[in-house]
């Protein structure tokens, strides 16, 4: 039940944000996620100790001719992006109160919308419910990168909304296919993720069914060469939406492929794994290059972003625990490091007007709190030890040495590159020489040290105690494990 | 059959309102009796469950109608969407046409045929039926009679359509001929029996059954007898266009179902199989290719339809699944007509205020009207297919049920054809959304507050279907 109500709130909250005008709205909408925060918290410790099994669960016959139950459910995997969610998304709400948008109770509502979404997605556990939030979840983002994105917003959300659809169409007929293939023997055909694990399948089935599947998830990551949606729509998205996309909505196609494809296809993951885990690694270096080239922050930020996450995709292939352990603690940090980059680039672009690196420089003298919380998340994503990043990126390139240490080494290079180009753009944004800004510009106000300060108290705390977490996904990243190696 | 009577009483009756001063007693006396049909087929009791089985009770005109539960659903759905779809033509009322008594009595003559072709179980009932519909909708084609687009349309329509009558009543004269009876049940046992029973007069046989595909074809506007579906559905006023649509489409694909499994069941099949799956390909190529390429919305809606018959063959390809093919009709149907009557009512608005029916005359309807964008928006991604609207679950029901018969390619093909409609039917939501109104036409469209209420209606049964489908579980309880 509690999931349930984890997932009808938002949505309630954003039906009520139509009765509000104005400023109300960001501050209804505000309340309404910190609520759905301290719900997730709750539904945290009320979790018995055993992480592996589904808790809190709501089985509904939702088509019952077809067999389909809206089935959902959290273990800790599901937990821990649950909880992730819940702690972004009054974040990014903070963070965009500076901006003021046309229609905000429309905006508010379709970022609570978008929420939903999202929290159905990491707790399905039926095929076609978590199908029916997966798409669910692209409508919201659509119209918030549509409606209030930059200038060359229309074609770019076309772009992404058609490529994504696209992915999702060839996963729905993979489900198809093995929703099919739970009555061959005679049962009932049923949808549910238990049945999936049930199943037995050809490895020549499994190969062309991972291939259908893995397209959907591919696309939301990116995997290297399905990215191209990925910069420009992440550069004209509004902050938040963007913040949304890279946050949390990336970490769809992780989850999706840790829970709903490696244990059910397990067979057809191990064909095509030296492929992904080529053009994983391939990814890193071409994030990391182009990255290194960009002189526009955002867009370099997208870059740095593909670069890491093409080492999560990595380490996750490599079908070991501490890969998968290394995957789940680096969504989290990737999570927080990427969604305080873009504000802080956002921070700056307001400030200046421009987010070109060449016209900045010399801002760290009359903003030391900046400097600082900058410094703080950008180590975290160079992956510094004590920092988030380095828990979860350590153990990723264990795994990826695992598989294949010739692998383990170039993917290694990820680390070297991202502290190039990330130590080099605060270098040339924050000190060098003074730019026409450096005197003027303000430091951090209140609203925006809310959000900086939990940003940063998190890259401590999974760097300094990553056992919290990795003690709460264990258990479940464990059992996946044994289903992958049925 | 009560809805029968209802339906050709009021229309009768209705003609007689011509006579009056003022045309504003028109439309709600036309609603309420579309109203109370609607009530009593959901609530009355005219029927039994069991489908066309032996006529035993309650069989009407020496057993050549007979409403069972299969009638009664698809009765339901098209007298909904003509009850959802004639609010929007308040504009007509408005304009106080001379011969807007006419235009409604017509409305209600062709539901009278529509509610034929569900109902038959004597072929002449279907093609009586078929005629009753189809004139009706050549008169209101070109019933905008100072517009050359609705004269072209109407002359083309009407052509076209009576060649297709005419290759029709070809197939069932032959049909007649090799069976030697009009009902339905009889006919489908004598055609099972004939090759082996008399193998002379097989040929006339199958030839009457192509006819009769070709001639059915044309009505639900299949490839590769589609020719006639874009222009006429763009020259034909808005309101008849959503009409054409959607309630004929419902009951060619109702009627035509039944025709399969009644009749042409069996052993004869795999005879007209392979016809029926190439008409289905190529409806589906032409209708979501066609689109693409549209400029105007009409068209663009036009060419939607023609898909969406596409979609609705593959539950007709995969009959053998019964039950599970005549739901997922019935769920598509109804999802479908919701989805166009609010994109067409939506238009027939806009056109009112603006003129335009291409996509630059919906720029900026989100800032000026957001009901509008709203209602047009879930209707676009419910004719997409996308969760949360009642069109997920209606494809998803249509590749069910041809899954279970195993056309795994088709399905396959279907999908991609999605994927392609996901474009198009994202055009109008950023024509609304995302590009300012075209100079002069910032002003809002006026709406009604009866047209906002349907509106709404017809977001909220749209969402609500999308959100909850097992509600419609089993309501057509087929045998």
């Amino acid at each position: 039940m509690l999931t349930a109500l984890l997932l009808i709130w938002p949505v309630a909250a954003a039906l009520l944000l139509h009765f509000v005008r104005g400023g109300a709205a960001r501050a209804l909408a505000f309340g309404a996620s910190l609520v759905e925060l301290v719900l997730a918290i709750y539904a945290a410790f009320q979790f018995q100790t055993d992480y592996s099994q589904p808790h809190f669960e709501l089985d509904y016959a939702w088509l019952a001719s077809a067999g389909i139950h809206f089935h959902i459910g959290m273990d800790g995997l599901s937990l821990l992006l649950v909880l992730l969610t819940a702690f972004l998304v009054p974040l990014i709400l903070l963070a965009s109160f500076r901006h003021d948008y046309e229609n905000p109770s429309v905006f508010y509502a379709l970022v609570l919308f978008m929420q939903s979404g999202l929290i159905g997605v990491f707790v399905a556990l039926d095929a076609f419910v978590f199908y029916f939030f997966w798409e669910v979840a692209l409508i919201p983002i659509y119209f918030l990168a549509g409606v209030w994105g930059g200038e060359r917003r229309v074609q770019v959300t076309l772009k992404f909304f058609i490529y994504t659809v696209v992915g999702s169409l060839l996963m729905l007929a993979g489900f198809v296919y093995l929703y099919y293939m739970t009555g061959a023997s005679g049962a009932a055909r049923s949808s549910d993720l238990a049945a999936f694990y049930n199943l037995q399948l050809s490895a020549q089935e499994q190969s062309w069914l991972f291939l259908l599947i893995f397209a959907a998830f591919a696309i939301k990551m990116p995997l290297f060469p399905l990215h191209s949606w990925q910069p420009d729509t992440y550069e004209q998205a509004p902050a938040p939406a963007t913040m949304l996309l890279s946050g949390i909505m990336l970490k769809m196609g992780i989850y999706g492929t840790l829970r709903w494809l490696l244990p059910v296809v397990p067979l057809g993951a191990s064909r095509w794994v030296g492929i992904v885990m080529v053009l994983a690694v391939v990814g890193i270096i071409y994030g990391a290059l182009i990255a290194i080239r960009q002189r526009d922050m955002k867009r370099l930020i997208a870059f740095s972003s593909l670069s890491h996450v093409g080492l999560m995709i990595a380490g996750m292939f490599s079908l070991t625990a501490v890969g998968l352990q290394g995957t789940v603690i680096q969504m989290l940090a990737h999570g927080v490091n990427v969604v305080g980059m873009f504000f802080i680039a956002d921070i700056i672009e307001r400030r200046t007007g421009t987010r070109q690196i060449p016209e900045l420089g010399g801002l760290t003298r009359a903003t030391p709190l900046l400097s600082v919380t900058f410094l703080v998340i950008l180590l975290g994503t160079v992956a510094l030890p004590l920092t988030n990043g380095f828990v979860g990126e350590f153990l990723l390139l264990m795994g990826v040495y695992q598989f294949n240490p010739w692998l383990g080494a170039v993917a290694g290079l990820t680390i070297v590159f991202g502290a190039v180009y990330l130590l080099r753009m605060f270098q040339r944004v924050m000190l060098g020489p003074d730019s026409s800004f450096s005197a003027v510009i303000r430091d951090l106000t209140g609203a925006e040290l809310a959000v900086l300060v939990p940003l940063v108290l998190m890259v401590f705390w999974i760097g300094l105690f990553p056992g919290t977490f990795m003690h709460i996904s264990e258990p479940a990243v464990n059992k996946l494990l044994v289903l992958i190696n049925r | 059959m009560l809805s029968i009577i209802l339906l050709s009483v009021s229309g009768l009756a209705n003609l007689f309102l011509g006579f009056l001063r003022s045309n504003r007693l028109i439309l709600p006396l036309v609603l309420l009796v579309l109203a109370a049909v609607l009530a009593i087929n959901i609530f009355d009791v005219d029927n039994s469950s069991a489908f066309v089985t032996e006529l035993a009770q309650r069989d009407y005109l020496r057993g050549m109608l007979y409403f069972d539960q299969y009638a009664r659903v698809f009765t339901g759905v098209i007298v909904l969407t003509a009850l959802l779809l004639l609010p929007f033509s308040q504009k007509y009322v408005q304009d106080d046409n001379p011969n807007l008594a006419e235009f409604y009595s017509l409305m209600l003559f062709s539901l009278v045929g529509a509610i034929m072709m569900v109902s038959y179980t004597n072929i002449l009932i279907l093609f009586l039926g078929i005629e009753t519909l189809s004139i009706a909708m050549y008169v209101l084609a070109g019933s905008d009679k100072s517009n050359l687009r609705s004269n072209e349309a109407a002359l083309k329509y009407f052509l076209m359509g009576s060649f297709a009558t005419g290759i029709l009543l070809f197939g069932v004269a032959l049909l007649y001929g090799a069976t030697g009876t009009f009902d339905l049940n009889q006919m489908g046992a004598a055609i099972r029996a004939l090759p082996t029973a008399d193998a002379s007069l097989a040929p006339m046989m199958y030839v009457g059954i192509l006819l009769m595909l070709i001639g059915i074809g044309f009505k639900i506007s299949a490839a590769p007898f589609h020719f006639w579906t874009p222009d006429v559905y763009e020259g034909a006023p808005t309101i008849f266009t959503g009409f054409m649509s959607t309630v004929v489409k419902t009951a060619g694909v109702a009627g035509f179902f039944k025709l399969l499994v009644v009749a042409f069941g069996g052993d004869t099949i795999p005879f007209w199989l392979p016809t029926l799956t190439t008409m289905l390909v190529l409806t589906l190529l032409i209708g979501n290719v066609g689109a693409v390429a549209q400029t105007s919305v009409k068209r663009m809606l036009a060419y939607s339809s023609i898909s969406h018959a596409g979609y609705l063959l593959l539950a007709l390809v995969a009959l053998r699944s019964g039950m599970l093919s005549a739901s997922a009709i019935f769920f598509y149907s109804l999802a479908y007509s919701l989805a166009t009557v609010a994109a067409f009512g939506v238009l027939q608005l806009v056109y009112n205020q603006r003129q335009r029916e291409d996509y630059e005359g919906l720029n900026g309807l989100a800032r000026t009207n957001p009901l509008l964008a709203l209602a047009m928006t879930i209707s676009m991604l419910s004719l997409a297919g996308i969760p949360l609207t009642a069109g997920f679950f209606g494809k998803f029901q249509l590749f069910n049920a041809a899954a279970q018969e195993g056309y795994i390619g088709l399905i396959v093909f279907a999908v991609v054809m999605s994927a392609i409609g996901i474009y198009y039917y994202l055009r109008p939501i950023m024509a609304m959304y995302m590009r300012p109104a075209v100079e002069g036409a910032e002003a809002p469209v006026p709406v009604t507050a009866l047209q906002s209420v349907v509106l709404v209606v017809l977001m909220g049964l749209t969402v609500l279907l999308g959100v909850l489908p097992g509600l419609l579980d089993g309501v057509l309880n087929v045998q």
